[in-house]
């Protein structure tokens, strides 16, 4: 009877011994977890600036003051926290919400016209402006210049000009 | 000659004027201005359009369902199965407030219907995040399908101007009304549902 109940306390020990040791195990594993790193606001919002909520138009994720928008800096915070890269969180939201969220729009298809059609339109008119203010300046030379002598000096540089010239003096 | 003489100069500006910019270059100036017109006129019509317009025909599309809030087992619906009931589309979010004024009311009248199987009513969740939209759909106790407008195709389609909005398409895939705004009472979703049921 005796050596029923030592054997009876000795079990009860070691049952309170494990469950000592697994609260111990999973205090000391918990904080393993809450030590991880939390995405600050920066982070967060370094991502964000890249991204416009199609609710709020032209403003931008990181400075809009809606709850949508708050949500999803959550959720970009939460993203972070799961260890995804900013190219994935990028893409989770365009996936989610179509490519008008990405304030730079992917170089694809017809968005390439947002790339090349404003610089060619620079292009075109620095050239249409010159080719302008070259016609504009080349008649003010000529009409200057009542004799021949004074023309000379735009006369080489214009074919036309010097085939005027010689054909005049053939003339003489 | 002394005529010769006078006029070269102006000869000289006349050709320069119409040497001034080539001709290609002119094609490809108004091309650019005509396309960023017609561009601009494009965007203002839709602007102006307003939603998709009673007796419009909606084309079919598909709405992936959250799970726990299937349709009959199915994980995503497409307009096109339910031919011969009317569909009731809701479009939604958790961080609508005017929403939250007719939730219930919805949830309500889905149950109304749903023992009859002649009307279908669909959640489309606009531009929100999963978490929130469980926790409205768990706060108001909703029981219809409900899923993500992803990539807000379906929401672009109708071209809806905010939520909540609510589309009544018939048994043809027609569609027959649009509520703008919250419902004020389960009486006025039933009225137009019934208008539809006749």
């Amino acid at each position: 009877m005796k050596a029923s109940s030592t054997g009876k306390s000795l079990q009860i020990t070691n049952y309170l011994l494990l469950a000592f040791a697994f609260v111990f195990a999973s205090l000391v594993y918990q904080p393993a977890f809450a030590q991880g790193p939390t995405p600050t606001d920066d982070e967060v919002n370094a991502i964000a600036k890249q991204l416009y909520c199609p609710v709020c138009e032209n403003t931008p994720l990181d400075v809009c003051p809606t709850e949508a928008c708050r949500q999803w800096r959550e959720l970009i915070r939460t993203q972070l926290s799961e260890g995804r890269t900013e190219a994935e969180i990028k893409q989770y939201f365009v996936d989610n919400y179509g490519a008008r969220v990405l304030a730079e729009p992917p170089r694809t298809g017809l968005n390439w016209l947002v790339y090349l059609l404003p610089p060619a339109i620079i292009l075109v008119g620095a050239y249409i402006l010159f080719r302008a203010l070259r016609a504009w300046t080349k008649p003010v030379v000529a009409s200057a210049g009542s004799g021949e002598s004074e023309a000379k000096p735009v006369a080489p540089q214009d074919d036309y000009v010097a085939r005027l010239e010689e054909e005049l003096k053939k003339r003489k | 000659m002394t005529e010769t003489t006078n006029t070269a100069p102006e000869s000289r500006a006349t050709s320069a004027g119409k040497r001034g910019v080539p001709a290609w270059v002119q094609i490809i100036v108004w091309g650019l201005l005509i396309a960023l017109l017609a561009i601009v006129f494009v965007g203002l019509r839709r602007a102006q359009q307003g939603t998709v317009q009673p007796g419009d025909k909606i084309p079919d599309f598909t709405l992936p369902l959250f799970s726990g809030y299937e349709y009959e087992g199915r994980s995503e619906v497409k307009l096109s199965d339910f031919r011969g009931k009317v569909v009731v589309l809701n479009f939604w979010a958790s961080w609508c407030k005017p929403c939250e004024q007719e939730a219930a009311e919805l949830q309500e009248a889905w149950q109304f219907y749903e023992p009859d199987g002649k009307v279908v009513f669909l959640g489309a969740d606009y531009v929100d995040t999963e978490p929130e939209a469980r926790v409205y759909l768990k706060k108001f106790g909703i029981t219809f399908a409900n899923g993500p407008d992803m990539g807000t195709k379906i929401s672009q389609m109708f071209r809806i101007k905010g939520v909540p909005e609510t589309y009544f398409i018939d048994q043809n895939g027609v569609l027959q009304y649009v509520k703008v705004g919250p419902f004020s009472s389960v009486d006025e979703i039933k009225s137009i549902i019934d208008g539809l049921l006749k």
